[in-house]
């Protein structure tokens, strides 16, 4: 592989990652506003902030990574998106700190406040939907260069069918990902009253969810036909493939079988489609002005990338299933015995 | 007010904002590895509580680290994607370090906070900060290198404004790095550790708890030692700095100590007014050849004046007053913290006098200013340049509309996330005496189980 393709294939994994335990973040956080409003709280909220308290801050950082890692491959990106999302990015921007600081001074302050947790789970769902719009821009269409620079069409993006279909779906996905994670969480935790609510939430998500995909291909055909061609032409096999797993984790959810493992079949869910989309998309990061192939970072700062991750992975993996063992997958913490 | 102007003042705000809780996050995590390390040592409750408070408000100030360190590293492509377009070819290798090392500090932190009872071994869960020491520290290290390629560019040739023939390690060590991490380090260390000192001051002066007073004292003790040690160091890096700027930044020098005409023997100037069109400088102590002597330890040695750099590529001439209260800021801190241990020494009751204890209050504000200037007198200083000698700050900003919308929506999130952060940590403290704290450490403070 040349150096853009292992650029694009870790930082795309990377973002994957962010997806995933970013949706299970931002969900929680919603569903704790709404048990909260529906005096259920007592139900959820402490096996959510005893999941949450110890990896919140590990989430924060796959988002940094991508987008460092994306200016650092890639420099031309940081021109066009950099210079069309100022306001979209700063919005999303102030939604995260606002969550962030809010979830800590909640969390770890003295006394709790209504407010805070309005804040801390409403925008929630308001980031997933702010990122969604740069997904939408890489598509092209959206972006117009002109003799000052580059600019960004509001009114056509406002009125795209597919950009609100891409928001609708990764506010959908937000709660549907989190609701499966924390069924599982709290099965493990044997919490009964809190896995009978996140199960039926579950339930309630999987329908939409997987509706609204079917809206933003078939809207992605509108505007962007080469990439909808692309993707139906040589890698419908992938899409096809991730309908099965989400049957198969419904199923078992539904039988109440194997939680884990419904867990992990989501997650390959996810993986085959986003991956299936990101590699239908290429060569462009953003149709048509930024062409992997000739955005590249020169060889030499690429290469010292590549070994840098590489170097990098071999001290983040080992911390990481660490941090997995203490809080994850050690039962005495999950179930509230260890604290 | 033009783009330029109004991204440099959100540029600024936004890191004048993120520098006090970076700061406090390379830096406070060697304050609990001391306490509880002490702690257990000494099998003494009171430090392994202090070690706990001191995590706990930790935990807040991490969490706006943490948010405000994400705008900014977005806010760089957001507000000078032409630069980053540039440059990035070249800084992206240690700002892609800096997140592997915020992201090894952020896995061990979450360990660290949440695993105080879980290890048998207590000095199995103490050995955890040394992981959170390397992260924090690393990524200040990496930091500082991309601003310090700013100032001192190296490692590329540029033409016909593109940057090549690369070579990323010489660009990360380049010139002024290291003259500059250690000055980072050092002052970080040292500010947090006034900061402490100054929180038990207030305590001991307030006086809600009595059974803390003892607490209280132990601590002053502690960061004052730190302190000192660390001020020590930060006098030596400031110094090391001053040579460094002389020999490869004279226009910050020059202007910083607003000296114009290129001469040996130059006076440094503390204070004063300037007329800027006269060059006349009114009401300034000055010391004579003192200049000369700091950035080359001889007073014959000769200083470029500013006259000599071409007019649009002279740095402003208000960092002089950064300079001098960075400084004055500075030695005040090093200054009480000697004097507190002197009067330990010989006059052991004065050493917790009111007096002496308001004065110890002020050190950790003032040396948190002293960070404050010195990043303003550096960034101000190699003004007009983003890329010192390659590329304007002009050349390198965002084309966008709506910057001064961006400006107002953030200066107000600060406003906020300020005011809530400090009142959630006053909060946090109030109530509670540390002596109950120290009682449910009792049990553990055995060593081995």
């Amino acid at each position: 592989m040349d150096y853009q393709h292992i650029g694009i294939t870790v930082l795309w994994t990377f973002l994957y990652g962010y997806i995933i335990i970013g949706a299970i973040d931002f969900g929680a956080g919603f569903f704790m506003l709404y048990a909260k409003i529906t005096k259920k709280d007592h139900i959820i909220s402490e096996l959510v902030s005893r999941y949450l308290n110890p990896v919140w801050e590990v989430t924060n950082v796959f988002l940094v990574f991508f987008f460092v890692g994306i200016v650092g491959f890639f420099p031309d990106t940081a021109y066009y998106f950099g210079t069309t999302l100022l306001i979209p990015a700063s919005v999303a921007l102030i939604l995260l700190t606002i969550r962030g600081a809010f979830y800590a001074f909640e969390t770890y302050g003295k006394d709790t406040k209504f407010a805070w947790i309005f804040l801390y789970g409403m925008t929630g769902l308001l980031i997933p939907a702010s990122f969604s719009t740069v997904l939408s821009i890489s598509e092209g269409g959206f972006i117009e260069k002109t003799a000052d620079g580059v600019v960004l069409d509001w009114f056509e993006l406002l009125m795209s069918p597919y950009a609100w279909a891409v928001v609708f779906l990764s506010i959908i996905s937000v709660l549907y990902i989190s609701s499966a994670f924390l069924t599982y969480y709290a099965h493990q935790a044997e919490d009964k009253p809190a896995y009978e609510l996140m199960r039926n939430w579950f339930l309630i998500w999987a329908g939409p969810m997987i509706i609204i995909c079917q809206f933003v291909f078939l809207s992605l055909r509108q505007h962007n036909a080469e990439h909808f061609s692309m993707a139906v032409s040589h890698y419908w096999w992938l899409f096809g493939l991730s309908i099965l797993f989400f049957i198969a984790a419904f199923v078992l959810i539904w039988q109440r079988r194997n939680h884990g493992l419904a867990f992990v079949l989501i997650m390959v869910q996810f993986a085959l489609a986003f991956f299936g989309y990101g590699i239908s998309k290429l060569p462009y990061i953003l149709y048509p002005y930024i062409d992997l192939n000739h955005a590249v970072v020169n060889d030499s700062m690429a290469l010292a990338l590549v070994i840098v991750f590489i170097a990098g992975l071999l001290l983040l993996v080992p911390s990481l299933l660490l941090l997995l063992r203490l809080f994850i997958f050690d039962a005495d913490y999950v179930s509230g015995k260890r604290r | 007010m033009d783009g330029v102007i109004i991204s440099r003042l959100l540029t600024g705000m936004t890191l004048a904002f993120h520098i006090i809780f970076a700061t406090i996050g390379v830096a406070l995590p060697f304050m609990f590895m001391i306490a509880e390390g002490l702690g257990l040592y000494k099998k003494d409750p009171a430090y392994l509580a202090m070690a706990k408070r001191w995590a706990k408000g930790f935990t807040i100030t991490v969490a706006v680290g943490v948010v405000t360190g994400t705008i900014i590293g977005l806010q760089l492509s957001l507000l000078w994607p032409s630069f980053m377009r540039i440059g990035g070819q070249v800084i992206a290798l240690p700002l892609f370090m800096e997140t592997f090392a915020f992201f090894f500090e952020a896995i061990f932190l979450s360990i660290y906070l949440y695993t105080w009872d879980r290890f048998k071994n207590r000095w199995l869960h103490w050995l955890l900060t040394i992981p959170i020491i390397i992260g924090s520290t690393m990524s200040a290290l990496f930091i500082t290198s991309v601003n310090s390629f700013m100032n001192t560019p190296q490692g590329f040739d540029m033409v016909k404004g593109q940057l090549v023939n690369i070579d990323p390690v010489a660009a990360m060590l380049n010139d002024s790095f290291f003259v500059r991490a250690f000055h980072v380090v050092t002052t970080g260390g040292m500010t947090i550790a006034f900061m402490l000192a100054s929180i038990a001051a207030v305590k001991l002066l307030r006086n809600r708890f009595e059974s803390d007073r003892a607490y209280h004292k132990k601590g002053l003790k502690v960061t004052m030692l730190t302190g000192l040690i660390f001020s020590l160091f930060a006098m030596m890096a400031g110094h090391a700095s001053a040579q460094f700027l002389h020999h490869e930044q004279p226009e910050k020098l020059a202007a910083m100590e607003w000296h114009f005409d290129t001469s040996s023997k130059a006076d440094l100037v503390l204070f004063g007014m300037l007329d800027e069109e006269t060059q006349e400088v009114k009401g300034a102590v000055k010391i004579p050849g003192m200049l000369s002597f700091l950035a080359d330890n001889s007073f014959d040695t000769e200083i470029k004046g500013l006259n000599e750099i071409p007019a649009d590529e002279r740095p402003p001439l208000v960092i002089h007053y950064f300079f001098d209260l960075m400084v004055f800021f500075g030695v005040f801190s090093f200054a009480i913290s000697v004097l507190y241990f002197i009067l330990k020494k010989f006059k052991k009751e004065w050493s917790h006098h009111s007096f002496m204890l308001y004065m110890i209050a002020l050190t950790g504000p003032m040396s948190m200013l002293a960070i404050e200037f010195g990043w303003f007198l550096a960034e101000m200083g190699r003004q007009p340049w983003i890329l010192r000698g390659y590329m304007k700050v002009a050349e390198g900003v965002t084309q966008a509309n709506g910057v001064s919308l961006v400006l107002v929506a953030f200066a107000l999130l600060y406003l906020i996330l300020g005011f809530s952060c400090i009142y959630v940590l006053v909060r946090i403290f109030k109530d509670k005496p540390a002596a109950i704290e120290i009682e449910n450490n009792r049990a553990n403070v055995g060593g081995e189980a």
